[in-house]
């Protein structure tokens, strides 16, 4: 191979990935231990709640799956673990809709920060979708009752052929494995975003947030 | 949260910065949000309201199950008039205009009701039992219209029925088979066999619902029960949950297009609503780009209050 010792990596793809990594997520800006001062507002506190939540849901899901979907209706031990799943749905539920709207008046979009906002409200979407097929998973009258009357809707948009809310098999799949891949692989782009853009400033703040990103760019 | 008093003094590009620990912040985010979960499953625990089976429902109103199983027999049920994709039916299909994608998509899931939901399940149990065999035998040689005439007199005879120790009975008259077929299917459907019937096709484990749903649907027993767990559609039923417990609250604007014209007059009210959803999605999605909708937070200052400190301190400095 061609080259000057000093230059073994040019035409790397592993060296090339890392040092983009490295110029668009520095460790100061993925772990950060200083940030503006206007970061002081209880809204900040929203998203971070509802990620822990969203933990929550997580790992309570993780122990029901585990059991099998008719285990919570048998055992007071699986009703606790379906207690603490509805629950933390909620939680996360209620955190993610203040953080949207506070983010919304924030208009946190600004200075580059679409992708951010765009892939948060994808985010949402979709967790309304798994919250949706969680509902349907149940095995019980509300899962019932949902199931016949959401039909309608969904096979008036013609996707009934596919998305069968009656097939408990396939909700219970996509509930369990595929809807929750996807609302954690966005909610990390999510915090990647986040972390390279840093947080917002202030509307008519006129400065450049202050992220090591940024300062080399210039 | 950050608390200014705190606050080192530094600053980068002009902005002052003061310490921050993102993880301190998310360990106790994840401590308060697991002692709130926490209370709320030990004192409010979750709803679990038990499934209503093809034998409950027969056993409480075989009335109901029995004037439902005729009408699927006569095709007058509404899934027997559904549509794509269960059936060619045309009763719930919805179209605006030419915009018909539930006719598009098809049949995929095929339900023959007088047969799926009735006379399968009756044939099984005749395999040991000639005389229900004849019964079946003496219905399908009938002619359409003769079938016709029966399941129209029994329907009616039906709103007068009488129950004694879970059998129907109806005044004397014309029905031909029907009322045995259907009291056999009743007794079936009281001792638990139907749901298995109804369930099983070739294969030994089940995950597919659809037929013992869409029959239970078809019957009114369901509904009462959802009317008085408020989960009815006129009752913003899709964001309730059974008791007294938050349901899916955060379907509060998919359900109100539900209780206002014209999406609760029209007959293609669902797709109506799934539209004007997927549209006000796709403007929450490209909020960023679109003129007025992005400059809204400007015109209502939230975001005065929220960087208050930040402002007051760009007052003070400005003085």
């Amino acid at each position: 191979m061609k080259g000057r010792v000093g230059d073994e990596s040019t035409g790397s793809w592993t060296a090339a990935a890392r040092r983009q990594l490295e110029r668009r997520l520095p460790w100061e800006n993925l772990l950060p231990d200083r940030q503006p001062f206007y970061v002081g507002s209880w809204v900040y506190v929203f998203g971070v709640v509802t990620i822990a939540a969203l933990v929550w849901v997580v790992l309570s899901g993780v122990v029901l799956a585990a059991f099998g979907p008719q285990w919570w209706h048998l055992s007071s031990v699986g009703r606790f673990f379906n207690s603490l799943h509805f629950w933390s749905v909620q939680v996360f539920f209620v955190f993610m809709v203040l953080h949207l709207w506070g983010q919304y008046f924030m208009a946190s979009w600004r200075e580059g920060r679409a992708p951010t906002w765009m892939i948060g409200v994808v985010t949402f979407a979709i967790s309304i979708v798994a919250a949706f097929t969680g509902y349907l998973s149940q095995q019980n009258f509300d899962a019932q009752y949902i199931a016949m009357n959401a039909k309608d809707a969904v096979n008036s948009t013609g996707v009934g052929w596919f998305f069968n809310v009656l097939n408990f098999g396939q909700m219970y799949g996509l509930h369990v494995m595929l809807l929750p891949i996807a609302i954690i692989a966005l909610v990390f782009l999510h915090i990647v975003q986040v972390r390279m853009k840093g947080v917002v400033p202030p509307i008519g703040h006129g400065a450049k947030p202050a992220v090591r990103w940024d300062l080399r760019k210039k | 949260m950050i608390s200014e008093r705190s606050a080192g003094q530094a600053s980068q590009q002009g902005v002052r910065t003061i310490p921050y620990d993102l993880l301190k912040e998310i360990a106790i985010a994840m401590v308060a949000s697991l002692v709130v979960i926490l209370a709320l499953a030990i004192f409010l625990s979750s709803p679990d309201v038990p499934s209503v089976t093809i034998q409950s429902w027969a056993q409480a109103d075989p009335v109901d199950f029995t004037t439902t199983a005729n009408d699927e027999l006569a095709g007058q049920s509404v899934t027997a008039n559904y549509g794509p994709p269960y059936n060619h039916g045309t009763g719930s299909v919805q179209s605006i205009g030419p915009f018909s994608p539930q006719s598009w998509a098809g049949v995929h899931a095929n339900v023959d009701q007088p047969h799926d939901f009735v006379i399968n399940p009756l044939k099984r149990a005749a395999s040991n039992d000639t005389q229900l065999g004849g019964v079946i035998k003496t219905y399908e040689a009938a002619s359409a219209d003769q079938q016709g005439k029966w399941h129209d007199a029994y329907a009616t005879a039906l709103k007068d029925a009488t129950v004694a120790n879970g059998a129907v009975t109806v005044a004397n008259g014309d029905y031909g088979p029907v009322p045995v077929m259907l009291a056999v299917l009743v007794q079936l459907a009281q001792a638990g066999a139907l749901d298995g019937l109804l369930l099983s096709s070739d294969h030994f484990y089940q995950t597919d619902y659809t037929k013992p749903l869409l029959f239970i649907n078809d019957g009114g027993y369901v509904s009462g029960i959802a009317h008085d767990q408020h989960l009815t559609g006129n009752q913003w039923g899709m964001m309730n949950e059974t008791g007294l417990y938050p349901g899916q609250t955060w379907l509060w604007l998919y359900t109100l297009w539900y209780q206002i014209p014209p999406f609760n007059q029209v007959s293609y009210g669902d797709l109506l609503v799934v539209l004007v959803m997927a549209l006000l999605t796709l403007l929450l999605v490209l909020v960023p780009f679109i003129p007025g909708l992005r400059d809204i937070p400007r015109w209502i200052p939230v975001y005065r209050l929220i960087w208050r400190r930040f402002y007051a301190e760009t007052k003070r400095t400005s003085a």
